[in-house]
């Protein structure tokens, strides 16, 4: 990472961040499913609001010219998008590698070929659960499960890469082995398995999603054992639970530092759950152009480099490793984007955020409050 | 599956990138990257010639030879940097494997 410093107009001193490597463009919050612990924010924007096919493809213009390699399509369901053919090929003859993020309903045999067709480079397909009974309660769609059973051999079909992703939490967890099986059946080359991260739609449900210490380490287990197994059949990426590790994630791999999400309504921010920070100010595609967002903009720059720190992060060996973790669950559970992650072993909060977890977990579950129904 | 992660690469191996993974030019930091899911790969030039010889006809030892013949370099060493760099990208199941 480049550490030169500007003087600024404003004479705020910010870091030259690096050129962003990756873009997440969530087309569009529409989902046929209603996941309860959706990462689309509470206030989900409409398709009136959404940016035209013009700009989503002038959007790629600029993603390419900055430096940006890997497009992640996403949403939502990216596949309510009746344009989501023309601008995976957008985006491929710009020479960006196109991911796509999906449930899977909306696709068809004729669009999966079709999307190959245009370039596409890769598939995450989610599943809820193991079987139709669990899949269906969590997504909250019916037929789900079989939808996505089809679109997996779709895929096959196109020789297209593809990546199974597993959300884990209280209701699933114990059957993450079946689920991994499966990902193996439906020819995933990786499964991604994350634990709930306790935002917006999930924070609505604590008790029916939060894992009790004996799952996690369980599932801990589990997951040594099915790589051990499974060695040379599916990479298993495991994103373990929050509130049972010692510190947080590298949320984002630091903020500002690799990569930008674009909202459905041309909204440019430095992740997906940025809005929660009230302090911060987002630009739009359709004010400003993307470069000077990335380098220039506020929320960009708001939490760039260490000079935000406070302590214990600030004198931390780890500063550099994990970056005081999430900046959102800062704010959301120290009421400050600039403290220390409270998973962090090394937060003042960390104690209580542990017994509220626990307290959840032990909790009979109450029933899921789904997106946006 | 044709992506096996326990692969081991000798002179004998055919291979060719496996789809979902590809060279390209990097203007912005000049530089060429290898992109997969999830990841880019900034390769040198030597890493970038291997790549594109891995044309899923030619086996390693044929590609030390071409490179030997090329380059005027020991033949030796040739194929112990591809065997290297082959083995590392098959590891990261970035290749499929044909022969
Ligand atoms: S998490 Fe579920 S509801 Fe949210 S976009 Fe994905 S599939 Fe749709
Ligand atoms: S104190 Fe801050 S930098 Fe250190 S481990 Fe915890 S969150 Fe990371």
């Amino acid at each position: 990472m480049t550490t030169t410093l500007l003087d600024r107009p404003e004479s705020t001193r910010i870091v030259k961040a690096p050129p962003p490597m990756a873009m997440l463009a969530e087309l569009t919050h529409r989902c046929p499913l209603a996941c309860p612990y959706c990462s689309n924010p509470l206030e989900l924007t409409g398709i009136k609001e959404e940016l035209s096919t013009a700009e989503w493809i002038d959007i790629f213009d600029q993603a390419a010219a900055l430096g940006i390699l890997h497009l992640h399509l996403s949403g939502g369901e990216p596949a309510s998008r009746r344009d989501l053919v023309e601008l995976t090929a957008a985006a491929s003859e710009r020479g960006l590698y196109t991911n796509l993020i999906t449930s899977g309903v909306g696709l068809t045999e004729k669009r999966m070929a079709e999307l190959a067709e245009a370039g596409l480079d890769h598939v995450q397909l989610s599943i809820q659960g193991s079987t139709p009974t669990m899949a269906d309660h969590v997504g909250g769609y019916r037929g789900g499960y079989e939808r996505k059973m089809a679109v997996a051999g779709w895929v096959r079909a196109t020789g297209i890469p593809l990546t199974v992703n597993a959300v884990c939490h209280k209701q699933n967890m114990d059957e993450l082995g079946d689920m991994i099986d499966l990902a193996v059946d439906l020819g995933a080359r990786r499964i991604e398995v994350a634990t709930v991260q306790f935002h917006g739609w999930a924070e609505k449900n604590r008790t029916a999603l939060m894992p009790t210490r004996a799952q996690v380490e369980r599932t801990n287990v589990l997951v040594e054992q099915a790589r051990e197994r499974l060695k040379g059949v599916i990479v298993i990426d495991y994103v373990p639970a929050d509130h049972h590790s010692t510190y947080p994630k590298a949320c984002m791999g630091g903020w500002g530092r690799i990569g930008i999400n674009v909202a459905p309504d041309g909204k440019v921010l430095p992740c997906h759950a940025a809005e929660t920070i009230p302090s911060l100010t987002f630009d739009n595609v359709r004010d400003r152009a993307l470069s000077k967002i990335w380098y220039e903009g506020q929320a960009f720059n708001a939490f760039r480099g260490d000079d935000w720190m406070q302590e214990p992060c600030r004198s931390c060996e780890r500063k550099h490793v994990d970056f005081g973790g999430c900046r959102c669950q800062a704010m959301a559970l120290a009421g400050d984007p600039a403290a220390t992650d409270p998973v962090c072993i090394r937060s003042p909060l960390r104690k209580g955020l542990t017994e509220a977890a626990e307290r959840d977990a032990a909790a009979t579950p109450d029933p899921f409050v789904y997106r946006g129904r | 599956m044709t992506q096996e992660g326990g692969i081991t690469i000798d002179g004998a191996t055919v291979a060719k990138l496996a789809r979902g993974v590809r060279l390209r030019e990097d203007a912005v930091r000049g530089q060429k990257v290898l992109l997969a899911p999830e990841r880019a790969m900034a390769l040198d030039e030597i890493a970038v010639k291997i790549v594109e010889a891995l044309d899923g006809e030619r086996s390693l030892d044929r590609i030390a030879d071409d490179f030997a013949a090329e380059f005027g370099a020991p033949r030796q060493r040739i194929a112990d940097d591809v065997a290297a760099f082959v083995q590392e990208l098959a590891d990261r199941r970035m290749l499929e494997v044909i022969a």
